[in-house]
């Protein structure tokens, strides 16, 4: 795909795990540190639409998966970031680059719990006010 | 120093039947800004998928909404398909056409239902009535095509649970056939009345740019020139197999809008004729058993925009994780600039008087006293106000 060789040339080294499933699924990760730059070429320059993100308790850390659209081609580019740190997770938020990223992550925030730096409103979205702090719903059970 | 004064609409919202909360700063009529409130109806559904068996879940994630009940599982077991290599490959030729024919009505339905709610928030109960009752014979046809008026449980990974049967073909057609002057009907009514497009146009514009960094998807980012659309994007079911427009709007307004849901209808029902007219005899199940491990992402084009579902398959029944992204999720925090800008009037959507009230047309037969003859039916009053809208045109030109 030729947006994935765009992404391999920019970021080369940087952007690693490359998994094409088909002709229309690329999945790759980045270093935690790398994502604000990462998307920001995505949605800037590449000109992709964020469709959204999900986050994922497992064993090894928090993966969070940022996916993208590439509408005119019907590809979608889904950016694989872990997260090691359970105690105290955190990452760039995105919604400085753009707003449309600003729910998903007050969502993943009170779901899962991580932190997202930067954020503009990073208040609850979807549970209740009495909702115990440091609760994360979608946390799986030690 | 200005004065802000919040205006508080919901939770309970006045004219919609789903609890929200939008809390308007305004300084005197103009909203400066907007705080949205949701979670009111937050039901913890990607949780319980990851308990439930993949056959089950389908007919969760139907549960999420009763407006597009089908395009939820229908994302889903695309999701799931992408898992065994892609709906395309693995699923029957016959089941592709079932399920867009089901999808394509769902369309209709809901873009008729919301006609007829934006109808009642300008103040336009005529439209309201109308669209409401045209949608019956939908939900009729959907009667007939899945046994059920809402939540069809037609989808299941590798097909459909029903067959549509040869001899309702022609029946849907005529339906589908008389159901035309209806949208015809709409599109005079909307298209063609100077109030609507008074109260309608310039008001609550996205911009294109706006559209682009808030994300939007469906009729809300086509009103705006974004040209997407997943049907045609990334093709499922039989979406590839027929041929059809995707409607696209410049001025990114109300009005805009409007019209690009009255055209879609239109196209939703050239879909489902060719579908009728083409759909291949065969099986409708495919019979996928054994969910591999792996990841799959499925989307569909709900009558709202593009509708996400994720999977995360560890190889046993029960998916890992189920991430479910709604199309309003991005569509609704666009209000932020969408409403922002605007009168509060503008933001509720009230309209005092309307001169022209067809509110009873459908229901209303003029009777002559003296001799107890019906002398006007429904539709000459609806040709009545026609005129009227008419001579209203003229006047405001003058």
């Amino acid at each position: 795909m030729e947006i994935s060789d765009k992404i391999k040339k920019r970021f080369a080294g940087r952007a690693y795990d490359w998994q094409e499933n088909s002709n229309r699924r690329a999945y790759f990760s980045v270093k935690k540190e790398d994502i604000f730059e990462v998307a920001g070429y995505m949605f800037k320059d590449l000109g992709l639409r964020f469709s959204t993100a999900s986050g994922t308790d497992l064993p090894e850390g928090l993966e969070i998966l940022y996916h993208f659209s590439n509408d005119p081609k019907g590809e979608f580019y889904s950016v694989r970031v872990m997260i090691e740190d359970k105690k105290n997770p955190q990452i760039d938020s995105l919604a400085p680059i753009f707003p449309g990223a600003e729910w998903i992550e007050r969502e993943i925030w009170e779901m899962l719990g991580i932190k997202f730096i930067n954020h503009p409103n990073l208040k609850r979205l979807l549970l209740a006010d009495d909702w115990p702090e440091g609760e994360y719903p979608l946390r799986k059970k030690e | 120093m200005s004065h802000k004064i919040i205006v508080p609409i919901g939770p309970y919202h006045p004219l919609q039947e789903e609890p929200e909360f939008f809390q308007l700063y305004c300084e005197g009529e103009k909203v400066v800004d907007i705080d949205i409130i949701i979670g009111y109806n937050h039901r913890g559904i990607e949780q319980l998928s990851e308990g439930k068996h993949y056959d089950q879940v389908a007919f969760l994630v139907e549960r999420i909404c009763g407006i597009c009940s089908s395009s939820h599982p229908y994302a889903y077991v695309l999701a799931v398909e992408d898992l065994f290599g892609g709906e395309q490959k693995v699923v029957p030729e016959r089941a592709l056409y079932i399920r867009t024919i089901v999808d394509e009505l769902q369309r209709i339905h809901s873009h008729l239902l919301w006609l007829g709610l934006a109808g009642h928030f300008i103040g336009y109960n005529t439209v309201w009535m109308w669209a409401w009752k045209y949608r019956e014979p939908v939900l009729d046809m959907f009667e007939m095509v899945t046994g059920n008026r809402n939540n069809y449980a037609m989808f299941k990974v590798g097909g459909v649970r029903r067959d549509i049967r040869e001899e309702d073909g022609p029946i849907l057609k005529k339906m589908l056939d008389e159901l035309v002057p209806a949208l015809d009907l709409f599109r005079g009514a909307v298209m063609d009345d100077p109030v609507i497009q008074a109260r309608l146009k310039g008001v609550g514009i996205l911009t294109r740019q706006q559209a682009i960094d808030w994300c939007v998807v469906g009729p809300t980012a086509r009103a705006s020139g974004i040209n997407i659309d997943v049907r045609r994007d990334e093709p499922y079911g039989a979406y590839n197999r027929v041929d059809w427009n995707v409607v696209v709007e410049k001025e990114g307004d109300i009005f805009a809008k409007t019209v690009a849901r009255i055209l879609e209808m239109y196209e939703s029902v050239r879909i489902i004729r060719q579908c009728l007219d083409k759909i291949p005899k065969g099986e409708i199940d495919a019979q996928l058993r054994d969910v591999p491990a792996g990841e799959g992402i499925g989307r569909v084009e709900a009558p709202r925009g593009e509708c996400f579902h994720y999977i995360k398959s560890d190889g046993t029944n029960r998916p890992v994780r189920h991430k479910i992204r709604a199309p309003s999720f991005m569509n609704v925090a666009s209000n932020k600039v969408g409403a922002v800008g605007g009168s509060i009037s503008d933001a509720t959507i009230t309209l005092a008087a309307v001169d022209p009230c067809y509110c009873c047309t459908e229901r209303v037969a003029v009777i002559n006293k003296a001799d107890n003859q019906k002398v006007m039916n429904g539709w000459d009053l609806i040709k009545l106000s026609q005129e009227k809208t008419e001579k209203l045109k003229k006047e405001l030109k003058a």
